[in-house]
């Protein structure tokens, strides 16, 4: 009834080809970024600024530069979480060692850095597949965390490993409450959150998509198979550079390279499975999922205990906290594989043609 | 099918939401103290971090059944974060909200992301034998309290005990000693001492690091038994610790000459491979395993014998027990000093906890009274030392139960005052801090 599309008629190219062509859409999500701009700010406390909306903002910029590379050209990867390390310490060599390197510049060499290693990294892409490539990316994830333990240069020569960031001065505007650590944050992740969606409906994205259905059909058409998948890599470890580095001096503001261990990696292919491979959408709802859901759970849990007169003691918690969560997943991966994404698009059908579907 | 599950994952969204906010909204009352507890009870450290979290709470509840602090009840709350350190972030925020006052995070890597974090939220940290060396400088870190020791007191230590061992300082020249440690900030802080004390003592210094968690540690010994270390210094944690013991047995490094460090030196350690262990030491971060220490026998009568003590009771006593339980003691007594200054029955803010731990003086009579005697020496802490006291003892696994040793130790205090100084001058200046100057100290 609300979502229905009639009488909107498209007369230009412009208005046929815009991201939203349907209206409601249109304004729903400029009233979502309105209300995250404006409302969360003034509605959200410390603690859900801290712990729970930054970390889903990186890790949905993240998980988005991985759906481009998993989702769209379909190099499975496992090496996520040392692009995010690159950027890493990539963003804080660049920030220490260059007298008057502005943050933003830090952080965008930073993916820079990373997009340069994804390269590098991304050239088994070119002789081998599927499960094979997955193992070949992990190689990536195994010697940056090595490096990063070993060499200490790249540590500044800390005595421990483990490198922090002072303040964070964007031009002028330094960001440390949580309220500036957010907006600087959802900023970044609308600007990147753009530029992927334009990036997979114009000529490259397609590209990508046309290696990943299936690639020898595409290099019979004229796709060059080195080209699109190598500038996959670079592009998907430029995003997770960009957000491995906010991680590290937003979120963290101190960090070792354990907070970009094998099992970051995993997080983000599983984030962007759960979330629906191939869609912009599918990254923040999988984001969402492995994020927020956990400490959802580890909450939730007393509180309904509470309420019926029960102490949970935390181990209980912290087991029924995995059980479910990890029932929550085979849950939704049976009732649609094609992830969260799918799930919000068919609704969205089923909408459409409410109340009367025939 | 989709529609039901739609709906399920949005009422569960729903309430998820709502019970978040609700937590989050519920503040501590106003008359109680706040302790927040952050506690691993599960995941690979499980086995060392439920002693350590059972000492801690036992020792918050005995200080409610005598009555408080001045009558201040303390509250606490745990949160578990499976030393994850972005889960241990997440429970300091949400106690922080709580109106914690003090944090101790029994983790290096969350001590090291608190670190930046505690200043801006004037929350003191407690350290108590683990964090940042450095800290011990209070005039730069001045919400740090690596209390009762650091790990470069820990390094110090063990090579004075190697030294004795051997007959003298003099007596280490040419020898070697291999740091086996857990590959990660807690491992690797020790490694400028140890370089220090290498090049001052003349001895070879083998660096063999294992991957967290550490169940996997072949390749070292393989290596310790081509290398032939004179000395094994063990620096691991939770699993790490008892696969080392059982790979020693397995190739044969005699137990006799590992050195663990304070942290690689409790039950859950050695009680594996029991007999196996025969022999092998540990530091004792001034405590060893007290079963008959008169704050114990408090804890099981007062707690246990109600029923109310947290935990199994055969646990009161042993050695990350008692950590947690002087932890947890060294936090109750900042709050008590703070309200010797800033009003007796009140409930204190944190920066009032800061003043505290900065002014904690702890001597014997004062310790025996409170039922650990044998069990702790004095401390006092001071604006620039933060540390209070390095006395450590060695103790000995005899197959069964920890014996600790008689002579206590102390760290050579002009050697840790120079690197201390050093390093935390660089800090200063990485971090822009200006460091407070006696006068400020007094604030």
């Amino acid at each position: 009834m609300i979502y229905r599309e009639n009488g909107q008629f498209k007369t230009t190219y412009g208005a046929d080809q815009q991201i939203f062509p349907i209206a409601q859409d249109r304004y729903l999500v400029l009233a979502i970024i309105a209300f995250a701009f404006i409302g969360v700010p003034m509605l959200a406390d410390e603690y859900f600024f801290r712990a729970i909306l930054i970390p889903f903002l990186i890790l949905s910029l993240a998980a988005l530069g991985v759906n481009l590379l998993v989702g769209y050209c379909g190099q499975i990867t496992l090496g996520a979480g040392a692009f995010m390390a690159i950027g890493a310490y990539a963003a804080y060599n660049f920030l220490i060692r260059v007298d008057g390197m502005p943050l933003l510049f830090a952080l965008i060499l930073g993916g820079l850095t990373a997009a340069a290693m994804g390269i590098l990294f991304g050239i088994p892409s070119l002789r081998v597949r599927g499960l094979y490539l997955a193992v070949a990316t992990l190689a990536a994830q195994f010697f940056w965390d090595w490096a990063f333990l070993r060499v200490k240069w790249f540590t500044n020569d800390s005595p421990s490993g483990s490198v922090s960031v002072s303040t964070l001065d964007f031009f002028g505007w330094v960001v440390d409450s949580p309220t500036e650590k957010y907006l600087f944050c959802l900023g970044m992740l609308v600007v990147f959150a753009l530029l992927a969606k334009n990036l997979t409906r114009a000529s490259i994205g397609r590209q990508w998509m046309a290696i990943r259905d299936m690639d020898v059909a595409a290099e019979v058409i004229g796709i060059r198979p080195m080209w699109a998948k190598l500038s996959a890599f670079a592009v998907s470890s430029f995003f997770v550079g960009v957000a491995g580095a906010m991680w590290g001096f937003v979120h963290l503001g101190s960090w070792e390279p354990a907070a970009f261990s094998v099992d970051r990696s995993f997080q983000l292919l599983f984030m962007v499975i759960i979330g629906g491979l191939g869609s912009i959408a599918g990254s923040f709802f999988g984001a969402a999922f492995i994020v927020i859901l956990p400490i959802f759970l580890n909450q939730l849990l007393p509180a309904l205990g509470g309420l019926v007169g029960v102490t949970i003691s935390t181990t209980a918690v912290s087991h029924a906290e995995l059980i479910i969560f990890g029932s929550l997943i085979v849950f939704f991966l049976i009732v649609e594989p094609h992830g969260l994404a799918r799930l919000w698009a068919t609704s969205k059908e089923k909408l459409r043609l409410w109340p009367f579907p025939h | 099918m989709k529609i039901r599950s739609l709906a399920l994952a949005a009422s569960l969204a729903a309430i998820g939401m709502t019970s978040a906010v609700t937590s989050t909204a519920a503040f501590a009352q106003a008359k109680e103290q706040f302790f927040p507890v952050l506690v691993y009870r599960t995941g690979a450290y499980a086995a060392n971090g439920n002693p350590w979290a059972n000492g801690y709470l036992d020792y918050l509840k005995l200080v409610n059944a005598q009555g408080g602090v001045n009558g201040v009840k303390l509250s606490f709350e745990e949160c578990e974060f499976g030393y994850a350190t972005d889960r241990g972030v997440e429970c300091y925020e949400r106690l922080k909200g709580k109106g914690a006052t003090v944090f101790q995070p029994l983790s290096t890597g969350v001590t090291f992301a608190l670190t930046d974090k505690a200043p801006a939220d004037k929350i003191p940290l407690i350290t108590a034998g683990y964090g940042l060396s450095a800290s011990q400088d209070g005039s730069v870190f001045t919400w740090n309290y690596p209390l009762l020791g650091t790990y470069w007191v820990a390094a110090d230590v063990a090579i004075q005990h190697v030294a004795k061992q051997a007959g003298g300082f003099d007596k280490l020249k040419g020898k070697k000693i291999a740091h086996v440690y857990h590959d990660s900030p807690f491992g690797k802080e020790p490694i400028p001492m140890l370089q220090e004390l290498s090049k001052k003592h003349g001895f070879e210094l083998l660096l063999l690091p294992v991957a967290h968690p550490g169940v996997e540690q072949k390749a070292t010994w393989l290596q310790i038994r081509q290398a032939r270390p004179d000395n094994v210094l063990l620096w691991g944690w939770g699993v790490m610790n008892s696969t080392a013991i059982k790979e020693a047995q397995a190739t044969g490094y005699p137990r006799e000459k590992m050195l663990g460090v304070w942290w690689a030196g409790a039950e859950p350690d050695v009680k594996d491979v029991a007999a196996g262990a025969k022999g092998y030491q540990a530091l004792a971060m001034q405590h060893s395993a007290e079963p008959d220490a008169k704050v114990v026998k408090d804890v099981l009568a007062q707690l246990h014998a109600k029923g109310q003590g947290t935990g199994p009771k055969e646990e009161v006593g042993q050695v990350l027990y008692m950590r947690g339980l002087i932890s947890s003691m060294l936090g109750v007594e900042g709050v008590r000093k703070a309200q010797e200054r800033f009003g007796k029955g009140k409930v204190m803010t944190g920066e009032q906890v800061r003043w505290g731990l900065e002014n904690l003086n702890l001597d014997q009579k004062t310790l025996d009274a409170m039922g650990f005697a044998g069990v702790m020496r004095p401390i006092q802490t001071s604006c620039t030392d933060h540390m209070g006291a390095s006395y450590t003892r060695v103790h000995t696994w005899d197959g069964s139960k920890w014996v600790p040793g008689t002579e206590w130790y102390q760290a050579d205090d002009k050697l840790l005052r120079g690197m201390v100084l050093s390093a935390s001058r660089k800090h200063a200046e990485e971090k822009k801090i200006t460091p407070r100057t006696p006068e400020q100290c007094k604030l």
